[in-house]
């Protein structure tokens, strides 16, 4: 019996395969029905599954591919013309195949499907033409090699299809190498069943543990290589080296093992255009360029569904129907082109098409619609960013909801998941011209560049994925580029304030003692999670190095700041930094009164202060008494605080020294509310400003919290220096014009807006 | 615990005053302390990381999941290394003992006099000549989340 279930195990598997190849070569087919080659192909495939079950007495598939061969049959003999009616009928056959082997696998059993309707389309179908091909008496088909087959008969097959039609080949299959190769390439194909005699299947469990063991000697090599170092001996350095060379070309052919090319998900894309484009009626051909690109086969599995989304999007929205296509001048048939590449230690997957491009205006009006963004803010943004908001959550732009794509869970979606294997999408887009989804992802998860960081002596790796670059902050730059609200650390880094999480303080460790002012130095990795950037402090950085991820135990599932660990050169342990686990533990993405972590992909403001969704960073201060006010934080310069004896005043204005000038200050109580009294605390808080090239500090009665909020913005309350109020934290705030406020209370500014020298640092 | 679920042989080792024993059937490998990586932010009962021959795994500290004080400084645990279902753990314990044989007959169900988080990772007990082993529940013991 368990060789009985082994054999049932392993024509499933088999039989599944040849499936996914026989829907292209079907494709295939209809466009280049006088192939002979391809009707071969087609037709053996069917006859080893029809004669498989009959072995293992699945006499309903039997019965069912059986049909099929006969029609088969007579399309390779030339006797039945393969036409759309032929082809649909032969998907349907791979389709029911596909069902009832599915039914096997999970019940051990045909199960219950009645395929009587298609057994009698098929039927039909030979039938049609009548004579030769007897269907019950139909001879048990013999498999004729292509060079075999009399030539006249060739020629046969090729008039009756010529009343179509004929179409430009649809599948191309093209390597991004040189000409000689595609054409070895092509020279090659009607050979390419001898493949599978030079290739096995393997567990993949097993190749686990052979990349497991092959880390394991890669860190004994490793060990080795650092010993050996002190000998003189020359026998044992030249042993060394060999062990070195060899582990290094063992690792590679390992890794390589758990490779795929790309083209094992894109078999299934011809036939899903051509589906589709059918059901759109709309004319569609794909090319598919880079078909042998290697991916890890877990990536592999990841992007199968977020690509076929896009490939279906481009149908349905990018591409026109013939009639809009031939008004606008173009080729009535449009195309979709998947292009695969390695480029530098990534693999890009460009997905484009030669569509319409996308809508600019509908997307903007789809964003205000949504309140994804504010018209304001759309008018600043580029187009391309623009573009972007079609990967922000809940977007759709699709007139109507259709059954193929539009259900307002699409690109976001796409983005996530390739997100969550490390990857990035992106989008390019000419009205009229077409658009292309561009992917970069990594080769493999297993092995993944890293830097390697320490604190408090603990070792962390943090993926090179999230890293953005390394910024080390020193002596009395530390006073002067760090400001500290309301218990958060800002980095001014080139005019942006970047918010700053240690990782002592995040992972509860106690940072190494540092020596007097002048010596301090902070070592600031910025890095991105979620579309945002955030500097992570940590005591020292080290190297970049490839690491192997392993996976930690179930116990520590929770602690959601660590991806992994891994295992260093010197045998020991050292963990993985979750960059997006970290940035909502110290909730920095998205800082809103209650503290609440950002949810993936809501807090879209870049680190740059670009605003490309829907949020924006507020600072929130007490403005005067009663006066609860915000000032967009792109806006604000620095935060500083004044004692208050160390305020001056010239010209009957107040003025503080500030950096070797004379910063002009704007009392904002006076302001509001007339009250020119300073308060009676030692310090004053001030925010200072750009004011054409000179700086001007407003003086608050507090500082009260940086929050990353939507800002709308109702101008029906709006007073002098205001642009209006808006919700903020569940209170009405004002929301500040500061160079209203400085136009306002001095106006003499407006004059020497040339340029201050003494007032500008 | 039903007779079939009682083992034959049992790899015992100790934790402070308690003799606890695994179905060696289970027990993977027995090492001595290894180094440990320290995880942040984990149940306090987890010890650290272990890097065995290229696989991590994660190290309970029994005494701690059994709210017993540390060990005595100076001296360092084992690792008892034991398969579950789907994942590999070690238990950090005082000191190895032997395999022992066990008879139906000397099987007990825990006693409720003994403390409650103890009983509560134990499988029942056996009646040794001179002591009382106790069952260790590893799946119980290895389940750490929710653990102060």
């Amino acid at each position: 019996m368990d060789e009985m279930d082994q054999i049932l195990k392993e024509f499933l598997v088999e039989a599944f395969d040849t499936l996914d190849g026989l829907d292209q070569e079907l494709v295939k087919l209809e466009q280049q029905p006088n192939d002979q080659e391809i009707i071969n192909s087609i037709f053996r495939k069917v006859h080893t599954i029809k004669g498989t079950c009959g072995f293992l007495e699945f006499h309903k598939l039997e019965s069912v591919t059986h049909v099929g061969e006969t029609l088969l049959d007579g399309v390779r003999a030339g006797k039945i013309a393969l036409d759309q009616d032929v082809t649909s009928a032969l998907l349907g056959l791979i389709d029911a195949t596909r069902q009832i082997l599915g039914v096997i696998s999970t019940e051990g059993n045909e199960g219950e499907g009645d395929y009587s309707a298609l057994v009698k389309t098929l039927r039909d179908l030979s039938d049609r033409r009548k004579g030769e091909v007897s269907v019950d008496a139909a001879p048990a088909p013999k498999v004729v090699p292509y060079d075999q087959i009399p030539d006249h008969l060739k020629e046969f097959v090729t008039a009756p299809a010529t009343v179509e039609t004929p179409k430009e080949p649809t599948v191309m299959e093209v390597t991004p190498q040189q000409l000689p190769e595609a054409v070895a390439q092509i020279s090659e194909d009607p050979k390419s069943s001898a493949v599978h005699d030079t290739s096995l299947r393997v567990d993949v469990g097993l190749l686990d543990q052979l990349m497991n063991l092959v880390g394991e000697l890669v860190l004994a090599r490793n060990q080795i290589l650092q010993f050996t170092k002190g000998f003189n001996d020359s026998h044992v350095l030249g042993a060394s080296q060999r062990l070195n060379l060899i582990t290094s070309e063992l690792q590679e052919g390992v890794m390589k093992t758990r490779m795929q090319p790309i083209g094992n998900i894109w078999t299934k894309f011809p036939r899903i255009v051509r589906d589709l484009s059918k059901s759109c009626g709309k004319q569609v051909a794909l090319v598919m360029v880079g078909k042998e690109t290697d991916l890890d086969k877990t990536i592999i599995e990841a992007i199968k569904d977020p690509l076929t989304h896009i490939v279906r999007n481009s149908i349905d929205h990018g591409i026109e129907t013939p009639e809009k296509r031939t008004k606008a001048g173009k080729n009535p048939e449009g195309t979709i082109t998947l292009r695969a590449f390695h480029e530098g230690g990534h693999v890009i997957i460009e997905i484009s098409d030669d569509g319409g491009g996308l809508n600019t205006e509908r997307i903007k009006q789809k964003a205000i619609e949504k309140g994804l963004s504010t018209a304001e803010k759309l008018s600043r943004m580029s187009e391309q960013d623009i573009h972007r908001l079609i990967f922000a959550p809940g977007f759709s732009t699709a007139e109507q909801i259709t059954n193929i794509s539009g259900r307002g869970v699409g690109m976001d979606v796409v983005r996530s998941n390739i997100e969550n294997i490390g990857g990035q999408v992106d989008i390019l887009s000419r009205s009229g011209e077409g658009s292309t989804i561009k992917i970069k992802i990594p080769l493999t998860l297993a092995i993944i560049p890293a830097l390697l960081v320490s604190h408090a002596k603990e070792r962390f790796a943090i993926p090179q994925v999230n890293l953005v670059e390394l910024v080390r902050v020193q002596g009395e730059a530390i006073a002067n580029h760090i400001e500290n609200v309301g218990g958060t650390k800002f980095y001014r880094l080139r005019g942006n304030l970047l918010p700053l999480v240690s990782l002592g303080d995040q992972l509860h460790l106690e940072s190494e003692e540092q020596g007097d002012v002048s010596e301090q130095k902070i070592n600031i990795i910025v890095v991105r999670a979620d579309e945002r950037q955030f500097g992570l402090v940590v005591d020292h950085v080290h190297d970049t190095e490839e690491i192997v991820v392993k996976p930690l135990g179930k116990q520590l599932k929770d602690v959601s700041v660590f991806a992994g660990a891994t295992i260093m050169g010197d045998g020991k342990v050292a963990l993985i930094l979750d960059v997006p686990g970290i940035a909502r533990r110290a909730a920095v993405l998205s800082t809103n009164s209650e503290g609440r972590p950002a949810r993936k992909g809501e807090a879209v403001t870049e680190g740059d202060g670009r605003v490309t969704g829907e949020h924006t960073s507020l600072l929130v201060v007490q403005a005067a008494s009663g006066v609860r006010a915000a000032i967009p934080l792109e806006l604000v310069q620095r935060l500083e605080e004044f004692p208050t004896n160390s305020l001056e005043r010239a010209g009957g204005r107040p003025v503080v020294q500030y950096r070797d000038g004379i910063l002009p200050l704007v009392d904002l109580r006076e302001f509001f509310n007339h009250d020119a009294v300073l308060s009676d605390e030692e310090l004053q808080h001030v925010v200072v400003f750009n004011y054409g090239s000179r700086q001007v500090g407003f003086i608050v009665q507090k500082i009260l919290d940086i929050v990353q909020e939507r800002l709308v913005v109702s101008s029906e309350e709006r007073r002098t220096g205001t642009r209006g109020a808006a919700v903020i934290q569940k209170l009405v705030t004002e929301v500040l014009d500061p160079a209203d406020i400085v136009k306002r209370s001095r106006p003499e500014f407006e004059m020497l807006s040339g340029g201050n020298p003494e007032a500008v640092n | 615990m039903n007779q079939e679920q009682l083992a034959t042989q049992y790899a015992t080792f100790k934790v402070g005053p308690l003799l606890f024993g695994v179905d060696v059937h289970k027990v993977q490998e027995i090492i001595r302390y290894q180094e440990l990586t320290a995880v942040p932010l984990a149940p306090v009962t987890i010890q650290g990381l272990i890097n065995l021959r290229g696989q991590i795994i994660t190290a309970i500290d029994l005494r701690k999941r059994l709210s017993l004080s540390p060990i005595d400084s100076g001296k360092d645990p084992m690792n008892v290394v034991v398969q579950l279902e789907d994942e590999t753990v070690s238990f950090l314990v005082d000191a190895i003992g032997d395999v022992i044989d066990v008879d139906q007959e000397q099987y007990e169900q825990t006693p409720d006099s003994i403390t409650p988080v103890i009983r509560d990772l134990t499988d029942g007990v056996i009646k040794l000549q001179n002591s009382l082993m106790l069952i260790l529940s590893v799946s119980r013991a290895a389940d750490v989340r929710g653990v102060r």
